[in-house]
């Protein structure tokens, strides 16, 4: 099996022993992957079938929804809570990131970069609204109403005094940037791990 | 016919939530598959309302195939090649348990409603000594429907250290008013039978058949849903194609409900019918020791809830309550939703996505705790 771009990069964030929650987890193809590194892993996901499918192959997950369902669990029972490619389509981002690191001594969100150059372009010369591989949908029906930026993220931690304790940005094929001054225009997803400061 | 029994009060009294006590007390219960070595493969099963300890194979009374043979057996979900199972008759039953129509040792007669009222908890204490009797220190799971679920979350919430994994199906915390209600019209159809004689039927030869049959028919409907019940009968008539306007049996589900009733009252007993839908009205874990969050602190069992979206009687919303208490204690759960028309009756009948889920857990369960 192999794990999308932004999870093989979480899941090389996590160690061995972690406890940890991946909110909107899918099918559980990462806590599928990380249950098998000793990691103890739990589950939160929005679409019943995908709970379903999560349960069947052991994994321990419930129906829930980030927006309303994080706070029923207490402060830092985690050691990392993860929000992959979720981030964009919560209704309230803030309040679930104040969740994630409330739950959780630290955060892991992975986001599609809306500033990368090809959205851009897009947008730019069609005018039309952009769309690729992980922002799939037409505008008309785009779970997707909080999209940002790695700029704006940043800015976002900065403003709020959030600590960013690592961050990695991905091309669109999926190699890791170096970090330099056109990385929100380079990067086409980025996965930052962030806490409490 | 005889059971395979053991009393559970050799040592000492059993002493019930509502401070009475039974001096003897058995537990018939059946086993299926093989122990392993280390004592560490066993899951309890807890039937539900009108169960018994017959879950798999053929049942030796009625010739039946056992309520959960379906799920319980070798190769099957909760497989009997890997897995020692056991299900014991419930305190109050009526297929070998003490219960009603037991004798009293104080007077050498029966109970009838001489026999303290017992509550799900009281079930489950009994339950714990069968499994001390047997010598089992920790169970793998222990599995139930509907009043076996509530049975799985005491053993959940008040014998935590005795288990590893609850696997509560189609249940709740709580029995709901609706649910009360339906009860009390079931105990009151008992009770209005000439027959019943302020339950001393026993005593002058006759049965409460009908008031049972009729309990029993009510209680039915509550097990199946709307659009289940119109799907497979309609409005078809059982015999003729016309109406006969009289008050004989016109429509196919009277015909289904009359022939409930009637195969039910062979094999069950009213006086337990009483106590055992009174031990569930009384069930609600709520309103112990702080809430249902506090229930379920410093919890290390693993769980695994199903509901049903058809099912009426235990309704999904009932689990989600249960899981934010145990989402407030970052307890291990799992929750699954099954999508079908079949109801509450769901968790007995063949769901394969239920089946495969459930197997599924199991397996993921052997393997974490390295089985």
């Amino acid at each position: 099996m192999s794990l999308r771009n932004d999870l093989k990069i979480i899941s090389e964030f996590i160690e061995e022993n972690e406890k940890i929650l991946d909110v909107g987890c899918g099918e559980g193809d990462l806590i599928d992957f990380l249950s098998k590194k000793s990691v103890d892993c739990r589950g939160i996901e929005l679409s019943q079938k995908g709970v379903n499918k999560c349960v069947e192959k052991g994994l321990t997950v419930i129906q829930g929804d980030a927006n309303s369902d994080l706070q029923d669990y207490p402060n830092d029972v985690f050691t990392t809570v993860i929000l992959s490619q979720t981030i964009h389509a919560m209704s309230s981002p803030e309040a679930v990131i104040n969740d994630l690191i409330r739950i959780g001594k630290r955060a892991i969100i992975s986001f599609p970069n809306f500033a990368y150059w090809k959205i851009r372009l897009d947008l730019l010369l069609k005018g039309r609204m952009p769309k690729n591989d992980i922002l799939p949908y037409e505008w008309y029906n785009t779970p997707n109403i909080h999209l940002c930026s790695i700029s704006d993220f940043e800015h976002f931690c900065k403003q709020k005094k959030l600590k960013i304790i690592k961050k990695v940005l991905i091309s669109e094929l999926g190699y890791k940037i170096n970090s330099s001054f056109s990385e929100n225009l380079m990067a086409y997803q980025g996965v930052y791990c962030i806490s409490k400061r | 016919m005889a059971f395979d029994k053991i009393d559970i009060t050799f040592k000492e009294k059993l002493i019930l939530e509502s401070n009475d006590q039974l001096d003897k007390c058995e537990i018939a219960y059946e086993t299926y598959g093989k122990l392993n070595k280390n004592k560490s493969n066993v899951i309890l099963v807890c039937h539900a309302l009108t169960g018994d300890q017959f879950c798999s194979g053929v049942h030796p009374s009625t010739n039946k195939k056992g309520w959960w043979d379906i799920l319980v057996g070798p190769g099957k979900v909760i497989d009997t090649n890997f897995f020692f199972v056991i299900c014991s008759n419930v305190i109050g039953g009526c297929q070998g348990s003490t219960g009603p129509s037991s004798i009293n040792p104080k007077n050498g007669k029966q109970y009838n409603l001489d026999f303290p009222v017992i509550t799900i908890k009281d079930m489950v204490e009994a339950q714990v000594r069968l499994i001390d009797a047997l010598g089992i220190e920790k169970l793998f799971a222990v599995i139930g429907g509907s009043m076996g679920g509530m049975q799985a979350l005491v053993w959940g919430a008040l014998f935590k250290n005795r288990v590893n994994a609850i696997v509560p199906i189609a249940t709740s915390y709580r029995h709901s008013a609706q649910n009360i209600a339906f009860h009390e019209i079931g105990r009151q159809s008992i009770m209005a039978d000439p027959n019943w004689n302020k339950g001393l039927y026993n005593e002058f030869n006759v049965k409460p058949s009908r008031g049972l049959a009729v309990a029993r028919m009510i209680a039915h409907i509550t097990y199946l849903s709307e659009y289940g019940l119109q799907k497979k009968f309609g409005r078809n008539l059982q015999f003729s194609s016309s109406l006969s306007y009289r008050f004989d049996i016109d429509f196919q589900i009277e015909s289904y409900l009359k022939y409930q009733g009637r195969t039910f009252v062979d094999r069950f007993d009213a006086n337990s019918y009483l106590y055992i839908t009174k031990a569930m009205d009384y069930f609600d874990l709520s309103n112990r020791r702080g809430g249902l969050s506090n229930l379920f602190k410093n919890n290390d069992a693993t769980f695994c809830f199903f509901s049903f979206t058809s099912d009426w009687l235990f309704p999904t919303a009932e689990t989600k309550t249960i899981i934010k208490s145990l989402n407030s204690s970052a307890a291990s759960v799992s929750f699954v939703e099954i999508k079908t028309d079949n109801g509450h009756d769901s968790f007995l009948l063949k769901e394969p996505e239920f089946h495969k889920i459930l197997k599924g857990f199991l397996s993921g369960l052997t393997k974490k705790l390295g089985l």
